[in-house]
């Protein structure tokens, strides 16, 4: 019964504080180019305005592949806060995409493709090394548990320094800052018309931008999990994080894909399997 | 709906077409993304994308050419929609009004809401056109501004 209230705390909380971030991301933005900037407020204005636009669906498919998104990224939300399996959440995490990508592919708009051919090489860039991540999880810990990263005193920050690394890499691709926003981008760039978003409309883009809330409310909290005892310091960790995609977003210049594959991949596979291998090694698992 | 009705207020999303426009008015209305005049700070934010946008800025007059896709980017921008005439070439045909291949103002398309003159219009008019609009559709929602 407790379970159940915790999950359903996380997934009534966890737009706020997504949407609340999702604000504080704009006004610092506009702060670091020297503007004024929305109120914090301001996505959930955006937010509750998409909801009373007129629905304009180019295809019913669409929105099967939009409620999965939604779906699975809050089971993937819910798998972290009731401390389950961190391998699941990271092939739900997976599914959550390829819904997506899938509803940028179930129109006939070549934008909305070239966008879901895009978020297909993004997903490829993050992937391995959020499995890496589970991964060498299991090696520190002996358990895929996210409730075994809790029981450990030591911090995972120590051992897997490199994967945190990696991690950060992961998050700017996901919260599709600056050097990698290459399937879609944010407010006031434009990326072959929205890159994959062109063709959500009205309530629907406002279903999008529900579950980004949830994204980058799931990505901070497996920022967190590296500092996981006292969980405070891992949530100053994560915010700290963020702070810092907000700096990389706005310092840097839009890259190409075949760019961010090979950045990333050169960066987070090798940190990730140097890791890795050190553990195993380490703890003569092999 | 309450809520509803008070964030169409508060977050316009604009979105800018250049029919047949000298440029004049469309660096005016890029003018008013830049730090000095800063329209993000009432939610106003540039789309690329009719499908996403809210109030329709329009500059230049209408030709032969830009009509067909004027009406086809109005048609495809949900309800409820505004649409604001930027320059006195979007408002009338300006100084091209007798051309042949120019039909004339916007309005020869499509309705027009807001009507923002001056060659070029300021980005002062420009957002205080903007605003016109908004407290138009607040009048018709009966929303407070």
């Amino acid at each position: 019964m407790n379970q159940w209230l915790l999950a359903i705390i996380a997934v009534v909380v966890a737009p706020f504080i997504g949407g609340i971030l999702a604000g504080i991301d704009r006004k610092i933005s506009a702060r670091l180019q020297g503007r004024w900037g929305p109120p914090i407020v301001q996505p959930f204005y955006d937010f509750f305005k998409l909801l009373g636009k007129s629905k304009i669906a180019v295809s019913r498919v669409q929105l099967v592949w939009l409620y999965g998104y939604l779906f699975f990224m809050i089971t993937s939300l819910v798998l972290l806060v009731l401390q389950q399996d961190i391998l699941l959440l990271v092939f739900m995490l997976g599914f959550a995409g390829i819904c997506f990508v899938l509803a940028g592919f179930s129109c006939k708009s070549p934008y909305s493709h070239f966008g879901a051919n895009r978020e297909l090489l993004q997903m490829l860039s993050y992937e391995p090394v959020l499995l890496l991540m589970a991964l060498a999880i299991y090696a520190q810990n002996g358990s895929f548990m996210i409730s075994e990263i809790f029981k450990n005193n030591t911090p995972l920050i120590v051992p897997l320094w490199p994967i945190f690394i990696a991690l950060i890499y992961v998050l700017t691709i996901k919260l599709r800052k600056s050097p990698f926003d290459i399937s879609t981008s944010h407010h006031a760039h434009q990326e072959l018309v929205k890159g994959i978003m062109t063709e959500f409309s009205g309530p629907y883009y406002a279903l999008v931008l529900l579950t980004e809330w949830y994204e980058i409310v799931l990505l901070l909290g497996l920022v967190s999990l590296f500092w996981a005892n006292p969980l405070w310091v891992g949530i100053i960790i994560a915010l700290a994080a963020f702070v810092l995609e907000m700096f990389i977003d706005n310092i840097a210049a839009r890259m190409t894909a075949g760019w961010m594959v090979k950045v990333s991949w050169a960066v987070g596979l090798i940190l990730g399997v140097l890791n890795l291998a050190y553990l195993y090694l380490k703890k003569g698992v092999l | 709906m309450g809520i509803i009705h008070t964030s169409r207020i508060k977050s316009p999303w604009i979105m800018h077409f250049d029919n047949s426009s000298c440029n004049g008015c469309d660096i005016e209305v890029l003018a008013c993304l830049t730090p000095l005049y800063d329209i993000e700070r009432f939610g106003i934010v540039n789309m690329g994308n009719p499908k996403h946008a809210d109030v329709l800025v329009v500059t230049g007059a209408v030709n032969r050419r830009t009509a067909r896709v004027l009406k086809n980017l109005y048609d495809q921008i949900p309800d409820p929609k505004m649409v604001v005439a930027v320059g006195t070439c979007a408002c009338s045909g300006g100084v091209f009004h007798n051309c042949y291949n120019i039909l004339g103002g916007v309005d020869k398309v499509i309705p027009v809401d807001v009507y923002v003159p001056g060659c070029a219009a300021r980005p002062e008019a420009i957002i205080d056109g903007v605003v016109l609009a908004l407290q138009k559709l607040a009048k018709l929602q009966g929303v407070a501004i």
